[in-house]
């Protein structure tokens, strides 16, 4: 009877140690940052240089959201050999990372920087990024220095997107 | 004399504009305010108001757990069952949940008030379900996303507005159950703290 209870216990023990190095072994796959508490990721609101960041929340099930991707893609490569730097922060969720996100940033081939987030306590950060924003997706923060500029929904093209950048550079 | 005049009510006019151009920014019901009420078309087909619903006990409400939600948005959809347990829990203590879906169906078909009452009958609320067909519901209450939550007592008057908890993504991890909370405070006589949360969700999908 014993010797079932320290087989099952070792059993246990078993799965959930390869299930932690799957785990890891997946977040070494991922080809992009995961971050979860959202003061580790501030910085990327932080940074006082001469340097246009674009940064985009968005999510692979956000249907607007996935429609204005190719803006920021096309943004990044015209603009690569400019100072504007684009960052994609995905707020897919922690378990569909990946089953979902991955697979899709592969797919996709995205070139801008790609980023997740998946801190859930979402009242204590969405003020951090910008009071105004109410917790839709999308939304796109510009700025560089001092000066900033919040977007608190979708491009309805890349013309829009292109001319708040430019009122950057 | 007479252009002085002339000018100062100009400029009272402009700051008039300017006045009123800032405060229309900031739109929607805030904490305190009276909500707008309303009649809508439940899932049965049948409409109703506020002044229909009654709680758990057939009493008139102490309270109304009104909540903007929908069947297409993942934020909503994993709040689904929390909301089945926030009506079976507080319904009976007089705060009875109302669902109104707020997107425009041809954006979101998987919205349609067809779609709405099977995803009622497959969830089990017992509770209203109802569709802002003319999209004129969620505006007046100044609703961005699903899921939104607004508490109002029984005087339709804004107690809380925000997030159901602080953890869409894991209800077992849930550490604040911001609505629960709320309606503890009402029920003893004290305004909810918070009063406003904020939470990540869709966009509500406004006719073109």
């Amino acid at each position: 009877m014993q010797d079932t209870a320290r087989n099952t216990i070792i059993a246990i023990l078993f799965i959930v140690s390869t299930s932690v190095v799957f785990a890891q072994a997946s977040q070494e796959k991922a080809p992009f940052l995961i971050v979860e508490k959202y003061d580790d990721l501030a910085y990327i609101f932080e940074q006082n240089n001469d340097t246009t960041y674009v940064i985009n929340f968005w999510a692979t099930w956000c249907g607007p959201c996935v429609k204005e991707l190719p803006y920021f893609e096309t943004l990044h490569k015209q603009y690569k050999d400019q100072k504007v730097k684009v960052l994609l922060v995905s707020l897919d969720f922690k378990r569909q990372i990946e089953r979902k996100l991955i697979p899709f940033v592969k797919k996709r081939q995205l070139q801008a920087e790609v980023i997740a987030l998946t801190d859930g306590d979402y009242n204590s950060w969405i003020d951090k990024v910008d009071t105004d924003w109410g917790g839709a997706i999308p939304i796109t923060v510009v700025y560089k220095g001092n000066k900033r500029k919040f977007h608190g929904e979708e491009f309805s093209n890349y013309e829009d997107l292109e001319n708040l950048v430019k009122q950057f550079l | 004399m007479r252009a002085l005049i002339k000018i100062s009510f100009l400029l009272l006019a402009v700051a008039g504009i300017f006045m009123a151009a800032t405060s229309s920014v900031d739109f929607g019901l805030k904490v305190g305010d009276k909500a707008p009420s309303f009649k809508l078309k439940n899932v049965d087909g049948k409409y109703y108001s506020l002044e229909d619903v009654k709680d758990a006990n057939g009493e008139k409400p102490k309270g109304y757990i009104l909540t903007f939600t929908c069947n297409t948005c993942p934020y909503a959809v994993m709040y689904e069952d929390r909301l089945v347990e926030l009506h079976n829990a507080m319904a009976p203590k007089g705060y009875p949940v109302v669902a109104i879906m707020p997107n425009d169906t041809n954006i979101k078909p998987g919205d349609s008030l067809e779609a709405m009452g099977k995803r009622a009958e497959d969830k089990g609320f017992d509770f209203l379900y109802l569709i802002d067909e003319k999209q004129e519901v969620f505006p007046a209450y100044g609703a961005s996303r699903t899921p939104e939550i607004y508490l109002l007592d029984s005087d339709m008057v804004v107690r809380y507005t925000g997030a159901i908890d602080d953890n869409a993504q894991d209800a077992s991890a849930v550490k604040t159950n911001y609505v629960m909370d709320a309606v503890a405070s009402l029920e003893a006589g004290k305004s909810p703290d918070p009063a406003k949360t904020k939470a990540i969700g869709c966009s509500i999908k406004v006719k073109r």
